[in-house]
């Protein structure tokens, strides 16, 4: 058979995306994944990292709320190394009316979330860094998942089980018979190489950048993106979520991540075009950080490491192109009963926490289009990493005694740790020291998870993501890229590359100790390195 | 920005730029590659610890708080202290036999007193110490304190009324190697001070700073004898005036740094009052008191600052005060570790470190040769006596052999 024919492309290497193709590859399909940059590029990454319990949508849109908690149950049990159970908070502050509380209890209950209303008093000793002088609190089953481990997962199981992913390859056009699409042009983008693919579906899973793709292939999609500021603080200062307990609004989620936490967010509509270069304003950056406070105190004096904007894949109504209905729902549009179009399904609107469920939906399409009859099974088979045990007990199995950096790469990687080759002494090295990421783990992401970049390393390891952003892991992981691919000109543009993306993070919050160590950063690039 | 005009952190762990400068001033990293280094110990520990109380990581043990890191650090980030911390909230397990033993220097001394000829022979055996190896793991190769029959307390009490006779007033803060195994250094402490017209009381039963404790899990105990001390140095009058002189680094230290920033012991009112009593002592030389020194007198004396001292910033008070003694051949000696550390030495699995640690300085001292090593710490003298064959004496056991 042609090497270049499959059952199924999945265009967006998001988490829809990477999800669809795990399902996919789950009922026996031959699957393949295209990807213009790298996985979780889009909004998929650029989030605040909570898994909804859905008690934030409870009283506004109680279809979204229910599906959050289906899902939120489900993933704790698939995706369990993903996820940090840490449990969420909805508070009232004495500016808040109480008596909204009582309305969004009952919302969660009606969509099956349990919420239970406590005693300011205990959410205080529960979680001791929230606002001393709230009012009231609701406790709420919310969690904090890794969105890029995620993404992975669900991509590495794809290939386990004989799917194919082509990153950094972007699609020019569709190939189109009549009303039916066939397959699609692509172009690599690192090497300009130009292939086509053939399937009898192509799936859109390309977010916010979904209507482009549909325009491509000659349909319309009507998307409205929305920009979301968020501020990540250099360690943990809560270990619950914590939101308002009020009608969803600006600066209201305090989620905490690994060694971070992540305030967010903002809301501006922004034209299409626009999605490629979002930043962060001023204003942004002091809404955050006073909203924030009011959640936490401590954020008004805690170091901020970075400042990021992701946009939402907010879609209209179908059959409304005005976009005055817009949904945060999920949107599974079958083209040929839509639009005539035959072989061709967009998964667009959702969120993270339903990221499953969407895949789901776009692959029971895509097979009742292809005539297969096979259930869908991704809610209850595990994610490579996720088959059961905690951290402390893999890391037990493998060290007698394990190392901070061995103990975190496990938190990290999940049951996988046990697969993955640690050689020799050298291997233990670490070579990001915030993060505590060490050699193997690095080199495991060089050859199991499709890495090119430094950006890319980042993603599936978090090496450049502690304090220091970069300043000692990023010349070292660049070393061991270099050799790993065995070109060194290439890397040292690629580590240049991934210093300015660092800096464009810290650039809004471009004070006290942040701008002191990323002025020390500079001082080691330019005059140590001479880059 | 008016929002964040500063931030803040426990222990500014956040202050930190990773510019690894404490690592390379680490004592312990040098010789032990089990230690994680201060850097990955402190900051970078941290901020995994604060997710899950389960990256902490053992090894943490073998940091001595030295305290070097802190001195070091550019940034201001209390990096032994985030350590020690991690250690007094992690680390649940129960402190070994040996440890407690280690540390409660008040209990074995008072225990030990009355019978100080009979346990001072009896630990001197070379029997004895292959015993304490085998069963407690406290290495033979160390020499152990001598104890005193007389205790401080006792001929500081007998001497109370002459002593208040001074119009002026200090209190000392004696600490538990003076009080049981060297009088001598209290008794040359209250000599120098009468000659400079200050009469010298004791503190209403103090306790052991409780240093030895911090380091080796029992802050809870550390924590009440830090509060019983507060309260003593309060009854004393430190909060309102009185000057509460010691003659060990490591006690002062703990004392005014380790209460509040390790065992959270508000100590604001009295801190001030604490003070090494050669600062004292230079200060008031510095301010026209004098003091009749021996015409003829000549020693050659180097002086070692300990770490506590360098962590003071009050190494440069003995070093003037030294210098000041007419006759004193002076050299400073290099900064560095002496890898005693308090009873962190004593343990058979640290010798060998605390050996390495302190060789550049034992060469040192062996080129120099001088008559005798000074040195504002109990357990440097120690070492430095049992790695060396030196003698070493305190700044101040110096200052009063030299005056008249």
């Amino acid at each position: 058979m042609d090497p270049r024919e499959f059952d199924v492309i999945i265009l967006g290497g998001g988490v829809v995306g990477a999800g669809t193709m795990r399902d996919c590859a789950m009922r026996g399909l031959r699957a393949l994944l295209i990807e213009r940059a790298d996985i979780a590029t889009g909004a998929s990454g650029r989030n605040h990292g909570l898994l909804h319990s859905g008690a934030r949508y409870a009283v506004n849109d109680p279809e979204s709320a229910a599906e959050c908690i289906a899902e939120n149950q489900i993933l704790r049990r698939i995706a369990a190394h993903c996820i940090e159970p840490t449990g969420g908070l909805f508070i009232s502050l004495p500016e808040d009316d109480l008596s909204y509380q009582h309305t969004f209890v009952e919302a969660c209950r009606k969509a099956g979330i349990g919420a239970e209303i406590i005693d300011p008093k205990l959410a205080r000793e529960m979680e001791p860094s929230v606002n001393p002088d709230l009012i009231g609190a609701v406790r709420v089953p919310d969690a904090s998942v890794d969105p890029f481990r995620l993404c992975a997962s669900n991509m590495l199981d794809a290939k386990l089980r004989g799917a194919q992913v082509r990153l950094r390859t972007e699609v020019t056009g569709f190939i189109r018979e009549g009303d039916t699409i066939r397959g699609v042009h692509t172009r690599n983008v690192q090497t300009g190489r130009e292939t086509d693919y053939y399937a009898p579906v192509v799936v859109n899973a390309c977010g916010v950048w979904g209507q482009e793709v549909a325009q491509m292939a000659g349909v319309q999609v009507g998307m409205f993106p929305s920009k979301g500021a968020l501020l990540i603080f250099a360690h943990r200062v809560n270990n619950m979520v914590i939101n308002r307990c009020r009608k969803p609004s600006n600066a209201d989620i305090l989620v905490p991540g690994d060694t971070v936490c992540i305030i967010g967010t903002t809301s501006t509509r922004i034209p299409l075009e626009n999605c490629h270069k979002v930043s962060v304003t001023p204003d942004e950056v002091t809404l955050l950080v006073t909203e924030g406070a009011k959640l936490t105190p401590a954020l008004s004096e805690t170091r901020i490491l970075r400042a990021f904007a992701g946009v939402r894949p907010l879609v209209s109504d179908d059959n409304d192109p005005t976009g005055r209905n817009i949904s945060r729902g999920i949107v599974c549009l079958d083209h040929e009963t839509r639009d005539g179009l035959k072989g061709f399904v967009t998964i667009t609107g959702g969120k993270l926490t339903t990221y499953r469920l969407m895949a789901e939906m776009a692959t029971d399409l895509v097979c009742s289009k292809l005539g297969v009859n096979k259930a869908c099974e991704t809610a209850t088979t595990p994610l490579p990493g996720s088959e059961g045990r905690s951290y402390e007990e893999l890391a037990r199995q493998i060290w007698e005694a394990p190392s901070t950096a061995q103990k975190a790469a496990t938190a990290r990687l999940g049951s996988v740790v046990s697969e993955v080759p640690k050689r020799s002494r050298q291997d233990e090295a670490l070579v990001c020291e915030c993060e505590e990421v060490p050699v193997w783990e690095v080199n495991n992401a060089f050859e199991r998870m499709g890495v090119s970049s430094l950006t890319d390393l980042r993603r599936r390891t978090r090496v450049g993501m502690g304090t220091c952003q970069g300043e000692f892991c990023a010349c070292r992981a660049a070393g061991l890229l270099a050799k790993a691919q065995d070109c060194a000109a290439r890397e040292r543009a690629d580590l240049l590359k991934f210093m300015g993306e660092r800096w464009k993070g810290n650039f809004p919050i471009g004070w006290g100790e942040s701008l002191r160590e990323a002025e020390y950063t500079q001082w080691v690039y330019k005059h140590v390195l001479g880059l | 920005m008016r929002h964040q005009e500063k931030t803040s952190s426990k222990h500014n762990f956040e202050e930190c730029m990773k510019c690894t400068v404490c690592t390379v001033y680490c004592p312990v990293l040098q010789v032990n590659p089990r230690y994680p280094g201060p850097k990955q110990a402190g900051p970078d520990g941290e901020r995994l610890r604060l997710k899950d109380p389960y990256f902490f990581h053992y090894a943490l043990k073998y940091c001595m708080n030295c305290k070097r890191c802190e001195v070091a650090c550019p940034s201001g980030v209390d990096v032994a202290d985030l350590i020690q911390s991690a250690r007094i909230r992690y680390d649940h397990s129960a402190p070994k036999l040996r440890d407690r033993i280690l540390a409660s220097t008040d209990l074995m001394g008072t225990v030990t007193r009355p019978l100080a000829p009979v346990v001072n022979g009896v630990t001197g055996l070379g029997l004895t110490r292959s015993v304490l190896d085998a069963t407690l793991q406290i290495d033979h190769r160390r020499v152990f304190p001598k104890y005193s029959g007389c205790s401080f307390e006792f001929w500081l009490k007998r001497r109370a009324k002459e002593q208040a006779m001074y119009l002026d007033q200090v209190a000392y803060f004696h600490g538990c190697y003076v009080n049981y195994n060297y009088p001598q250094l209290g008794k040359d402490l209250v000599k120098v001070l009468n000659a400079l017209g200050v009469g010298v009381q004791l503190l209403d039963g103090e306790k052991c700073c409780g240093i030895a404790m911090i380091t080796n899990g029992m802050s809870a105990r550390a924590t009440k004898n830090a509060v019983h001390n507060i309260e003593c140095l309060r009854k004393a009058g430190a909060a309102t005036g009185m000057k509460v002189l010691t003659t060990s680094s490591s006690c002062t230290m703990t004392l005014r740094d380790e209460y509040p920033n390790l065992l959270g012991v508000d100590n604001a009112d009295v801190r001030d009052a604490v003070q090494m009593a050669t600062r004292f002592v230079f200060e008031r030389l510095e301010a026209g008191a004098t003091l009749r020194f021996k015409p003829d007198y000549h020693k050659k004396v180097a002086y070692h600052v300990p770490c506590h001292m360098e962590r003071l910033g009050w190494g440069v008070f003995s070093e003037r005060l030294l210098r000041m003694i007419p006759g004193v051949e002076f050299t400073l000696l290099d900064s560095a570790c002496c890898g005693i550390a308090g009873t962190y030495g004593f343990k058979k699995e640290n010798y060998e470190a605390s050996q390495a640690i302190g060789a550049p300085l034992f060469e040192q001292i062996r080129a120099v040769d001088p008559e005798v090593v000074a040195c504002d710490c109990e357990t440097c003298k120690w070492q430095i006596e049992m790695s060396t064959g030196y003698s070493v004496q305190n700044p101040i056991s110096i200052l009063a052999d030299a005056i008249l």
